[in-house]
């Protein structure tokens, strides 16, 4: 079902983790459909990312690409960041099963989440970024079941 | 891959090879159409009449009450549809439940389109349908009431013979879908006061699409598939030989196991089950833990996703399934984990393992030992573990 770069980010997922105090933090998905993304950016002074995490509930295809855009962005500047689209994910994976695309959707969502966090901290504006509309609330206290 | 633990026994089952070397005379050497007149061919007929007879004999039925189909699917749509148009005069209310299979379900969303009102039971926590709940839906114009014997995703043995009491009492035809358990629970269809009923060999170690609806004597409904006359004309097509044939064997066999391989596989299931919930925390037992199939076994674990579960469990050689919704090609995870009030996110977090004939405990530890690493590696991983600690330190402090 999937490609082998796929099931190669999924078996070995690069940058799980979390950032401490990170420069911006963007969570997206929603556990209803079953995927949930979450992205730390660590950014210098001359807007470099210098280090990137990830957190991800969901399938296989939402774990690779999550690992894939964190490949993407990392070292790169906060506008060439913008232009990794999950397209340019889907390909860098040699594509996803049809089924699946929407998976894809959710890392492009979940780095302009995070940037935009970054940018709100900061005071600026990033040139094409709007405000991410999925982001799920973070630390809301669902009254969740413990099993 | 050295090694292949297969618990998915409620997906299919594998053809044991009594059952192929059955079959296979009826592929080479009598290849003859039972509705021949030649004696080589005619002989057949015979065969197909002993198979009949040795499922009856499990069922408590009559020979001339088994029908053969091309699997349980066939069998649950002749039930409904050819009922409700039977009796389309009497009314057109159906009764059945919100956790049946999809051979029911999709059945009765196309009767909806043709007029019939469909009422769909809710389910307990554990998945069981209550009686009573049953007994209030009847209406005058009620014509069926079908509920399945028991859940192919986490279980449950329904209260089939009080259902049956019931719709005795109110003169109401019922059926049951005992694909998941037919010849793994010991019933009698006069006891349960079934009217029909469909099975399927692929589950119980026969051949794939081939099953059986069985109709009680005097039961009107009409054919479903037109042609020929076979099956006493209600269900046409040149018999499936072979089919029958591994059928049957596959029944004889399976009847003759039943007490000493369901006894084998609870015990097993009960292992499997205690194994988990003692050294897997946050997890949750879906399903009757007491009215359940003897090789039932079906897990929510928090905070993890089922189809990454499935793939990891893949790697490590282990066969199982899960109702979340990316291994169903939906956004919904599984009706049935819904039906039982299972939130959405841990609902996507299922995981069903069904034992077989040759399931052994060594390879269920090696299951449990493989589940607790990839289970403890997926929440590494996911972002509603995080939350989860985060909120739980917050607590302390
Ligand atoms: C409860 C139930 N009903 C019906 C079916 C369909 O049976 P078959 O695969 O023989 O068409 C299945 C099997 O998937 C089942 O588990």
């Amino acid at each position: 079902m999937y490609t082998e770069k796929v099931m190669d980010h999924f078996q070995h997922p690069r940058n799980v983790g979390e950032i401490e105090n990170a420069s911006g933090v963007g969570t997206v998905g929603n556990a209803k459909c079953g995927d949930i993304m979450r992205i730390y950016l660590d950014i210098d002074e001359n807007q470099i990312i210098r280090d990137v995490k990830f957190k991800t509930f969901g399938c296989g295809a939402a774990v690779a690409t999550s690992s894939m855009a964190t490949e993407l962005v990392k070292g790169k500047n906060i506008q060439e960041a913008m232009e990794v689209t999950n397209k340019a994910v889907m390909e860098a994976l040699d594509g996803l099963p049809p089924v699946k695309v929407h998976c894809s959707l959710l890392a492009e969502e979940a780095i302009h989440a995070a940037l935009w966090d970054y940018a709100e901290k900061n005071g600026i504006r990033i040139e094409g970024l709007e405000k991410p509309k999925s982001d799920v609330h973070e630390g809301e206290e669902e009254e969740e079941e413990e099993y | 891959m050295e090694r292949l633990i297969y618990l998915d026994n409620a997906a299919t089952t594998k053809t044991s090879p009594e059952v192929v070397e059955a079959m296979l005379p009826y592929f080479t050497e009598h290849y003859g159409n039972p509705s021949s007149v030649y004696g080589f061919a005619a002989a057949n007929k015979e065969v197909i009449i002993r198979q009949r007879e040795i499922i009856a004999g499990v069922l408590g039925a009559k020979g001339n009450e088994i029908y053969f189909t091309a699997g349980g699917t066939e069998a649950d749509n002749w039930a409904l549809i050819a009922t409700a148009e039977a009796y389309a005069a009497k009314g057109r209310h159906i009764i059945t439940t919100k956790i049946e299979h999809h051979a029911i379900l999709h059945t009765c969303e196309y009767l909806q389109k043709r007029g019939y009102e469909v009422t769909y039971l809710d389910v307990d926590e554990n998945g069981l349908v209550d009686p009573k709940a049953v007994e209030d839906a009847i209406r005058p114009d009620t014509i069926l009431i079908s509920v399945m014997f028991a859940n192919n995703e986490i279980g449950t043995v329904e209260p089939i013979a009080e259902i049956g009491k019931i719709a005795k009492e109110h003169g109401i035809l019922f059926h049951t879908d005992a694909v998941q358990a037919f010849a793994q629970i010991p019933f009698n269809v006069d006891e349960c006061n079934i009217d029909m009923l469909s099975a399927s060999g692929h589950k119980l170690n026969g051949p794939k699409g081939i099953g059986f609806l069985y109709i009680r004597t005097g039961v009107k409904i009409r054919s479903f598939i037109h042609g020929g006359a076979q099956e006493r004309r209600r269900r046409a097509g040149t018999e499936n030989v072979p089919g029958i044939v591994g059928l049957g064997k596959a029944v004889e066999l399976a009847a003759a196991s039943m007490q000493e391989r369901t006894e084998k596989e609870s015990r097993l299931r009960n292992h499997l089950i205690s194994r988990i919930e003692k050294e897997i925390p946050c997890c949750r037992l879906n399903g009757d833990r007491v009215k359940r199939l003897p090789n039932n076994v079906n897990f929510s674990f928090q905070f993890v996703e089922g189809e990454s579960l499935l793939i990891m469990l893949d790697m490590k050689g282990i066969c199982a399934s899960s109702g979340s919704a990316c291994t169903s090609g939906s956004l919904d995870p599984s009706h049935v984990l819904l039906a039982i009030g299972l939130p959405h996110e841990i609902a996507h977090g299922s995981l069903r393992m069904t034992l077989g004939a040759d399931t052994t405990e060594e390879e269920l530890d090696y299951v449990v030992d493989s589940l607790k690493e990839i289970v403890a590696q997926l929440r590494n991983m996911s972002p509603l573990y995080e939350d989860f600690v985060r909120r739980q330190k917050n607590q302390e402090n």
